[in-house]
């Protein structure tokens, strides 16, 4: 029996509590005492955080009393990404030891966490400290780091699953290594849920270095502690609309739902969506429902009220964005309700996780599918969800912007050499796979901006000494540092506020909330638009706000353009949707308006069969359409559109417009493709072929928004443009730097810098998904199905729909001017 | 170029961002900005140090194009007082070159109230030329005729085949306000109060500087 592990003391401590210890929990004490890195899988409930501090907590248990005059310093380091569960794991930690009067002290440090309490850190450090990524590589940047962690013993990283695969990830990553640094004795404990494959977190956890542990022992909770999850989608007895995301004709049947529960989390996938359907609901809201409304856009002390009202009992419902998706039991939720597709099974499991943290309970979900498309999605998802399946976790190459932060943050702690950084920074699993040439290039961009055209050398940033030792130039790239540490980059936001312009100054009012300034730029004056539960008028802008009044009572909102899910469909998601497209014997599980739509595809048009790409091209009025169903996710299609477009263009096919959803895309234009494909049948393996990778990619990425928008955030992460700095002043936005300028310049002059290449590894796993579409050209060569038809298929309806209601994405900037320019321009130009 | 009747002279802008006015062959840039970059980099952000030479090298394919009797900078031409002594010799001499056979004024602005020294051309305020006057700043009020710089108008567009933001001219047909040509100058929406309550409601079109040509664009076509 593993119970002998726990000491006595704790084994009384669980009776007392009414529970039995848990294999995996003693595992990981067993774990520790024989100095292993673990990673502990265990779905949400068991007890993983728990499991996660009791080795610390029986280390210390019978630890000699604390010498007042030379404090001993931290020994468990806990790592979360939500500020908000470091500070409810401090609560929780509470009462095991109060109970067992442990002589252990935990703290927190957070972005909130004040100056005066940090210095009281530093100089008392607790035994545990309960922080973020973020303060992470503020503590080891700093000028007492090697002091202040030298007898740090176990460092605990929190929903590991979530943070691993992202830019914070690498940055934790690197000041991970830096941790083992200043202390080799230190053991690294994961945490995380049920992941595709375990094998890349237990890398994570453990240096890469040769000879070393390749990867952390694994430990799995009990999986049948977990009562499998009751997942319905929901059959509606209205009609399924064909396209669109706001599922308003189930808003009935959702606040039905709603009325029969006691607490209901309704997640969508984008705060406008949030928007939408929280005024559905309320427009039908005839018992007096406390429904309430959390999404990121909203002020945070709003956010904390309705956290608050829910965790007091105090709602029956919230209608929220995957700001809820993570983290604390936010009091006694029964039923999740995903409206729209959800995009990707592990995300809907850790949704659907949120209702009933409780293990002997069924977890209780219900999809709500907004059209027919999403149908076929949220059935793939269930039958993932049902039989456990997760989408993998990518495995990344680190970032090379994330790097350059963290190079400089190491030069602010202590001189450092680059044969020595190179070593602790390649030991971290993500920059295994560095080379030295990379690496001195990262190096040179932190000192002088890394340029052919050597200009900066006076002004460097970081200098190396006669020695070979590297060292921040002065305090105020120091400061600078510490000011615009993280990986975080919010798009743009406008302050959103009440008033209106009057001559050059303005009547301001009341700020409701940020809105990013992408979605605000698609407003023209007198527009009316959602937010904050509420129908907004646009009146004017100034300075760094958007200036709105009420709307009229019963004003009919403006959607804006509206980008489906902020996430596209896994690819995991997707392959089941194409199984289930090839396979009409499945389509029994399906409701019989979705299966009559298929059933009247393969009279029509056809089906693709199993690893079939099809395409369809018909006449409709006076255009010519080709459709074609990758079901890649919207990134991918619209980079795929963005480049067929280019090639359609060149063969003279006189292409106007695509619009691209996640399933699958259209192109029209004034040339027939029917005709010729006819004269050429592999013309469309030409149009698909991979090349278009090649060059057309190259030329569009020159103009794209998204590379742009990409570029951005590495410049901002890298530290090329700062964020803030010291004694920084409201600005009009007019002196802000634009990074669209520096794109722009520096493309045209050195193409092949440092940050253009973090941009473009960016970019083909981000917004542009050219990694998925590589992987799709790859599927589907030598598998086109070509049918040329007379109308439009029944397939092809959804996306017809989006035209005019999504944004056409073309791009070619002087196309869209020429459009607003209509009539004037004829009378205008010579 | 587009044409346009400004308080009765006729004059033609350009996508680079230039005004061209042929009855005096005259070219007129606004917000040069040069050495932004260097600027920056000594606060440590270090900006592809390229600024001024792409800058430059706009402004000399027009003078080459174009070919003009008087060339006007409509001030904020360097971006901070030592802009001058940073500016790289070559581009400096490349300056001198373009300026030294033809008219050449510059037009004190914010950013750079007193010039460089060695710079060939006069220096001023203000200048007045036919039913035009040049000046930086735009002042309030009705001013007709003014041509100004200053506020880096940019508009933008959004409809069914996408959304653009772009340098624009601004102008209701009495005064004009110009994009500014620097490469890293930035820009502010034609919608922001600074720029519309110079006009009056309704009043402005937006000329925008698309790839290849200027698109002009009524003030409804013209979001936030």
């Amino acid at each position: 029996m593993p119970d002998e592990l726990l000491p006595p003391r704790f084994a009384a401590w669980f009776s007392a509590q009414g529970w039995q210890p848990r294999t995996h929990q003693t595992a990981l004490i067993d774990k520790h005492q024989a100095g292993r890195d673990t990673l502990l899988i265990a779905p949400t409930g068991a007890g993983k955080t728990l499991a996660g501090f009791l080795p610390t907590l029986v280390a210390l248990a019978d630890r000699p009393k604390r010498n007042d005059i030379r404090p001993m310093g931290i020994h468990t380091l806990y790592i979360s990404p939500l500020k908000a569960l470091a500070v409810d794991i401090a609560r929780n930690l509470e009462k095991p030891i109060k109970d067992m009067a442990l002589p252990i002290r935990v703290e927190t440090r957070t972005g909130d966490t004040p100056a005066s309490r940090r210095d009281r850190q530093r100089r008392q450090p607790p035994d545990i400290l309960l922080t973020t990524p973020e303060q992470v590589a503020l503590m080891v940047s700093s000028k007492d780091a090697e002091s202040y962690f030298d007898s740090l013993e176990r460092v605990i990283f929190d929903e590991l699953h979530a943070v691993a695969p992202s830019k914070r990830g690498d940055l934790l990553a690197l000041d991970f290594a830096r941790l083992r640094k200043l202390s080799p004795r230190l053991l690294a404990t994961g945490l995380s849920a049920t992941v595709r494959d375990p094998a890349e977190l237990c890398r994570w956890l453990v240096p890469q270095l040769p000879g070393s542990q390749t990867g952390a022992d694994l430990v799995l909770a009990e999986k049948s502690i977990a009562a499998p999850p009751h997942i319905r989608i929901l059959e509606t007895g209205e009609r399924l609309p064909w396209s669109g995301h706001t599922a308003r004709h189930a808003a009935d049947e959702i606040y039905a739902e709603i009325a029969r529960h006691k607490l209901t989390l309704v997640f969508v996938n984008t705060r406008m969506q949030a928007e939408l359907v929280f005024q559905q609901l309320w427009a039908v809201n005839e018992g007096g429902r406390r429904i309430a409304l959390h999404h990121g856009s909203l002020s945070v002390a709003q956010r904390r009220k309705v956290e608050d009202a829910m965790a007091e009992g105090k709602l029956d419902a919230v209608v929220c964005t995957s700001t809820l998706d993570l983290g604390i039991d936010w009091g006694n939720v029964d039923l999740v309700i995903n409206v729209g597709a959800p995009k990707g099974s592990s995300r809907l499991l850790q949704r659907i996780g949120r209702a009933n943290h409780r293990l002997d309970e069924p977890s209780k979900a219900l999809l709500v599918p907004s059209n027919r498309f999403e149908v076929l999605e949220c059935r793939a998802a269930v039958d993932a969800a049902m039989a456990g399946e997760q989408d993998a976790v990518i495995t990344r190459s680190g970032a090379l912007d994330v790097l350059a932060q963290h190079v400089l943050g190491m030069a602010c702690t202590a001189p450092f050499r680059a044969d020595d950084l190179y070593d602790e920074v390649s030991s971290a699993a993500p920059y295994a796979d560095l080379d030295r040439e990379t690496f001195d290039a990262v190096l040179g961009f932190v000192a002088t901006g890394g340029y052919a055209l050597k200009a900066y050398e006076r002004f460097a940033k970081i200098r190396r000494d006669t020695n070979g030792y590297w060292r921040a130039a002065n305090g105020r790239v120091v400061q600078h540092y510490r000011m615009n540490v993280g990986t975080i980059v919010e798009a743009s936001q406008l302050k959103v506020r009440f008033g209106r312009p009057r001559g050059q100054a303005f009547v301001g009012g009341r700020v409701l909330g940020e809105i990013e300034e992408y979605f605000a730029e698609s407003m023209l004056p007198g527009d009316t638009f959602l937010f904050s539960g509420e129908i907004l008028k646009y009146e004017g802008i100034h300075e760094d706000s958007v200036l709105v009044s009420r709307a009229a009572p019963k004003t009919d909102p403006k959607i804006p353009s509206y980008a489906g899910g902020k996430f596209p469909l896994s690819t995991h998601l997707a392959a089941r949707v194409r199984t289930m497209l090839s396979t009409p014997a499945s389509w029994g599980s399906l409701p019989a308006q979705v299966s009559d739509w298929l059933r009247l595809q393969q009279i029509k048009s056809t089906l693709p069969k199993a690893g079939e790409f099809l395409v369809e091209t018909f006449p409709r009025g006076e255009r010519h359409h080709l459709i074609a169903y990758p079901f890649e996710g919207r990134l991918a299609h619209q980079t795929l559109g963005m480049l067929l477009t280019r090639r359609m263009e060149r063969a003279g096919l006189k292409p106007q417009g695509f619009v691209a959803n996640d399933y699958a895309l259209s192109i029209w234009g004034l040339g027939d493709v029917s005709a010729r494909v006819s004269r050429n049948p592999r013309w469309l393996d030409e149009l698909f072929a991979e090349d278009m990778l090649g060059d057309d990619l190259e030329e569009w990425l020159a103009e794209s928004q998204l590379m742009k928008r990409t570029f951005r955030t590495c410049a901002v992460i890298a530290g090329l443009i700062e964020r803030n700095f010291p004694g920084q002043q409201k600005k009009s936005r007019q002196v802000t730097m634009s990074t669209d300028l520096v794109y722009d310049v520096l493309r045209a002059h050195e193409p092949g810098h440092i940050l253009l290449r973090a941009a473009r590894a960016d970019a083909a796993t981000g917004l542009l998904d050219i990694a998925r579409l590589g992987h799709m050209l790859t599927r589907i060569r030598g598998h086109i199905v070509h049918k040329p038809l007379a109308r439009v298929s029944p397939l092809a309806v959804p996306l017809l729909l989006e035209i005019g209601r999504e944004a056409v994405h073309g791009e070619a900037a002087d196309d869209i001017l020429a459009e607003a320019a209509g009539a004037m321009l004829a009378e205008a130009s010579v | 170029m587009v044409s346009l009747q400004l308080n009765g002279e006729m004059v033609m802008l350009d996508h680079h961002g230039s005004l061209w006015w042929p009855a005096q062959r005259m070219l007129v840039v606004a917000d040069m900005h040069l050495e932004k970059g260097s600027f920056f980099a000594a606060q440590g952000q270090m900006l592809p140090p390229y600024d001024s030479a792409a800058t430059l090298a706009k402004l000399g394919a027009l003078v080459t194009r174009l070919r003009p009797a008087c060339l006007v900078a409509l001030g904020d031409s360097f971006h901070d007082m030592r802009a001058g002594e940073r500016l790289d010799p070559a581009l400096r001499a490349t300056l001198q070159a373009m300026a030294s056979p033809l008219r050449m004024v510059w037009i004190a602005g914010n950013h750079d109230p007193h010039l460089p020294a060695d710079l060939p051309g006069e220096r001023s305020d203000v200048l007045a030329a036919g039913a035009l006057t040049l000046r930086h700043e735009p002042q309030p009020g009705a001013q007709p005729g003014e041509v100004a710089g200053h506020l880096h108008p940019v508009a933008k567009v959004s409809n069914t085949k996408g959304r653009v933001r772009a340098r624009a001219f601004i102008s209701d047909g009495a005064r004009l306000i110009l994009p500014a040509f620097g490469a890293y100058a930035g820009g502010l929406s034609c919608r922001d109060n600074a720029i519309s309550s110079l006009f009056p409601a309704s009043a402005m079109t937006a000329y925008v500087c698309g790839r290849t040509r200027v698109f002009a664009v009524g003030e409804a076509q013209i979001c936030l």
